[in-house]
């Protein structure tokens, strides 16, 4: 995907937010570390655009909750989880850049449950590519995108300082 | 081997300071050295042992070592014990009294020298107590034990505190004309401290002892030996504030004769870090200052002798909080080519080296040993100078375990030990 | 990056950059510490035995905390109940431990060194929770962290530690960890309480409190073990208040933002004066919070798969 795909994508999943839930009254939207958080600013400001509401944004870090910490030798590094509201009863739309194996959205909906209790979680992602291990879908995607297990998908943004962009190594 | 027959030690360096240093034949007989000399011939069924290369010395003489037994078998015992000096080319040793019970009685003395006859393979002289169970309030019975067999006096382990039991004890044993021998510590001073008191101490947040703990002692009983004109030697001097006031007395011509240990001259409190309990002895390692003072003590003749304080003592007591592991390290079997590293630095020559081992000892303490003169017992020791090997202190034949040279490449090993004629090592 | 080590023994052997990391990481579990369900569930199934052969409820109920917000399972051996008692030695209680499959051991013990030897002997991670005179590692840790929150930037900040030195292993911890991070370290106390040498570890040693106050940015005062009066470190507590208690007139010659820290408990009067007391108070209360997520972050940062 390129810089017009991906903000074609995001535009139309806004879209979709906005008539699925009738308007965002109650919609908070959290962006998992690191991809996702850039991804869920932009979809605030669009939602913002389109409905003229702002949406509060929260960063959700979810190495705490990970599934492979004792098999990992070394811990990997903490950073930090910011949801500057409560999310009890809300519409929790999770925000991420890439669906791939589903462990992550496993590990954040058990963050966001030790936060608050949400009305409803969502997922929204970027790119899914795929090669599910757990039954984990996502409720809005930008594009689906069919991939080898052995491949990588790379996400590059300008928040990042690298043009937009999304990418398939070998 | 026949000791009646003899033994004929060939083509050796004999270096018997004062008499032979170089090429000659050392023929024993009757466990007496016969003759030393060029191409000397064997009488007829005696025993030959090569000794092209290597180095003939008297048998080495230990002022300060731990036998443990009667009372500590656990750590060692005398036939361990001595099995270990044998070891180390040392053919006497001078053992200690703070076994348990404490040897301040003649019955003691002679169990202890009735178990180095039946079992041990190395002449071992025993030190008696000062005091009364080394309590340092009543003087032992200095009479019998002399009679008994002791060569000299001490309370080693603890100093004696009290100044007027130190001097009354220096009086009394001028009668038997007996060395009375100080481990020199102000107890106030040193308490609780396991470890030197300096940057290492600080680091590691451990208990110091200050090295004045040693000099004001070592002060007090030098000025004591001028008062009593008692015969007094220090044990284990590990400061350079020591060795400058004994030299100093030695000077003014006051009778003292002292020891250092090859710990004190190779190793600094640096040894100690990682809580290294092997390396936890009393007095401690000390600084590089004072470890150049003990080398120049050593070459000026400052200090008389070499000896060990060979401590031994199970390996589960020593593998504990540093704090709590008893001091002590073993040393009879690494002392000789511990000690040849001040040959090879130059502090020391060959002779000089020989003699702090052998005639020096034996002349501090009086005994008729450390000579390879005609008539002499035949206690010898040969070395191999070159012989490169490796501490492993598994393969000691101390029961002991507990020294910080463990891995040390190491230079010059004793091939040979012959006491009175008999080859009791290997 | 991170902590590639088995065990926290002490600060003498981290490097800066494994300071900072906890330090950092200490910050999100401050987070965690923050929320309504004060738990996650990275430690879980994991075992953490709290061993104290010293009584002290703070430390160690601030271990018990931490490992049991990382959803950890808690043991607490307290030296007299066990077999120490029987004659077991150190190592040997140790191992029976270890075979209960412990994953973390914390250790409080009189000796310096201890830590060391189970380190040495034990597969599992041993904490230093107080060795003897030696190392504290997890407080010094803990003022870091505060600091840094209300002062930022170590290089240069100008700290004074009061008290009795010798034998605070708290000092010694911090003045391993803020040499190496650049602050510039002031002791202060009677000549009886400053160790041997320490200036060869980076500070300055001064015997008079009103001169080394001077320009303080920090202000750490020891606690007086009233105990060792006995022992001829100093003639009477009248005169060691007199001399090195914390007053409001003293805290003026500091900097205005000085700030005043103190483990806890005080002596009031010996070595804060009361009214300096009730501000200092409030920190004391915030580091009790800060050593929770600081211990969260060394606890998590030593496990791991081996």
């Amino acid at each position: 995907m390129d810089t017009q795909e991906i903000n074609r994508a995001l535009t139309r999943v806004a879209h979709e937010i906005s008539e699925r839930s009738r308007g965002v009254e109650s919609v908070a939207l959290v962006g998992i570390r690191t991809g996702g958080v850039h991804l869920a600013k932009r979809l605030a400001r669009k939602l913002q655009e389109i409905e003229g509401v702002p949406v509060p944004v929260g960063e959700l870090d979810i190495t705490l909750y990970r599934d492979d910490l004792s098999a990992r030798k070394e811990q990997p590094v903490l950073r930090k989880t910011e949801i500057p509201f409560d999310i009890t009863d809300r519409k929790v739309i999770l925000v991420d850049d890439v669906l791939f194996t589903g462990r992550t959205i496993r590990a954040a909906m058990d963050g966001l449950m030790d936060l608050g209790r949400p009305g409803e979680i969502q997922l929204a992602v970027l790119v899914d590519r795929g090669h599910r291990q757990l039954p984990i879908k996502a409720t809005y995607v930008g594009k689906n995108l069919p991939t080898a297990l052995e491949e990588t998908v790379e996400v590059y943004l300008e928040e990042m300082g690298e043009a937009d962009r999304v990418v398939i190594l070998a | 081997m026949s000791a009646s027959a003899g033994l004929l030690i060939r083509q050796g360096r004999v270096i018997d300071p004062g008499r032979v240093n170089g090429l000659a034949d050392l023929l024993i007989q009757d466990g007496k050295i016969a003759a030393v000399g060029r191409d000397l011939r064997a009488p007829a069924g005696a025993d030959v042992l090569e000794a092209q290369g290597k180095w003939v010395l008297p048998g080495l003489v230990d002022l300060h070592v731990h036998l443990r037994e009667p009372g500590f078998e656990y750590k060692e015992t005398i036939k361990t014990g001595t099995a270990s000096a044998a070891a180390g080319g040392f053919t006497s040793v001078c053992c200690m009294p703070n076994t348990q019970p404490v040897n301040d009685t003649q019955s003691v003395t002679e169990f202890i020298l009735d178990r180095a006859r039946t079992e041990g393979v190395v002449h071992v002289f025993p030190i008696g107590a000062i005091t009364k169970g080394s309590e340092g309030k009543e003087l032992a019975e200095f009479a019998d034990l002399k009679k008994a067999g002791c060569v000299a006096v001490s309370d080693d382990g603890r100093p004696v505190m009290n100044g007027l039991v130190m001097r009354r004890a220096l009086e009394y044993a001028r009668a038997f004309d007996l060395p009375v021998v100080d481990h020199c510590e102000c107890l106030h001073l040193s308490e609780g401290g396991c470890v030197n008191e300096g940057l290492v101490s600080t680091e590691l947040g451990l208990h110091g002892l200050p090295a004045a703990a040693e000099d004001v002692m070592v002060a007090r009983n030098l000025e004591l030996a001028v008062l009593t004109g008692g015969r007094l030697h220090l044990a284990h001097l590990s400061t350079a504030g020591s060795v400058r006031l004994v030299r100093d007395a030695k000077a003014r011509g006051v009778r003292v004769t002292a020891e250092a240990c090859p710990h004190h001259f190779l190793l600094t409190e640096e040894a100690v870090r990682e809580f290294n309990t092997n390396a936890k002895m009393n007095p401690p390692l000390r600084t590089r200052k004072d470890v150049a003072a003990i080398k120049a003590g050593l070459k000026d003749g400052t200090i008389d002798a070499i000896a060990t304080d060979h401590a031994p003592h199970a390996p589960f007591e020593k593998d504990r909080e540093f704090e709590y592991a008893p001091f002590g390290i073993v040393g009879l079997e690494t002392a000789l080519a511990l000690s040849l590293i001040l040959v090879e630095e130059g502090v020391l020559t060959v002779e000089q080296l020989v003699t702090a081992m052998t005639a020096g000892p034996a002349r501090a303490f009086g005994l008729a040993k450390g000579t390879l003169a005609v008539g002499a017992d035949a206690d010898v020791t040969v070395v191999d100078p070159d012989a490169q090997w490796t501490v492993d202190p598994e393969q000691f034949y101390s029961k002991g375990r507990n020294t910080p040279f463990g891995g040390w490449k190491l230079k010059g090993r004793v091939v040979t030990t012959i006491v009175g004629g008999r080859v009791v090592y290997p | 990056m991170a902590l590639k080590r088995k065990d926290l023994l002490g600060i003498r052997d981290l490097s800066v950059e494994e300071i900072t990391l906890i330090l950092e990481t200490a910050e999100s579990f401050k987070e965690v510490s923050g929320r309504d369900i004060k738990k996650v569930p990275t430690l879980r199934g994991k075992t953490v035995v709290n061993l104290f052969f010293e009584p002290s409820t703070r430390t160690r109920t601030s271990f018990e905390l931490a490992a049991k917000r990382l959803s950890a399972d808690v043991i607490n051996f307290a030296a007299s109940a066990s077999s120490m008692a029987k004659g077991e030695t150190l190592l040997d209680t140790a191992r029976n431990i270890e075979a209960m499959q412990a994953d973390i051991i914390v250790l409080r013990h009189p000796a310096a060194g201890a830590p060391d030897i189970l380190a040495r002997s034990l597969r599992a991670s041993v904490v230093n929770a107080g060795d003897g005179g030696h190392e504290h590692p997890t407080q010094a840790l803990l003022d870091l962290f505060t600091l840094r929150e209300k002062k930022r930037e170590f290089r240069g900040l100008r700290l004074v530690i009061v008290g009795d030195i010798a034998h605070s292993r708290v000092a010694r911890s911090n003045i391993f960890a803020l040499t190496k991070l650049g602050a510039e370290v002031r002791i202060v106390g009677p000549p009886t309480m400053i160790p041997h040498d320490i200036e060869r570890l980076g500070v300055t040693v001064h015997f008079d409190l009103d001169e080394a106050l001077q320009g303080a940015d920090v202000i750490m005062m020891l606690r007086l073990q009233l105990e060792r009066q006995g022992i001829a470190l100093f003639p009477s507590i009248r005169e060691y208040a007199h001399l090195y208690c914390l007053t409001p007139e003293r805290v003026r010659l500091a900097s205005p933002d000085v700030l005043v820290m103190h483990p806890g408990p005080i002596n009031r009067g010996v070595e804060i004066a009361p009214e300096v007391a009730d501000s200092v108070a409030s920190t004391i209360l915030e580091q009790v919070t800060n050593g929770i997520a600081v211990r969260m972050a060394v606890l998590y940062l030593l496990s791991g798969g081996k």
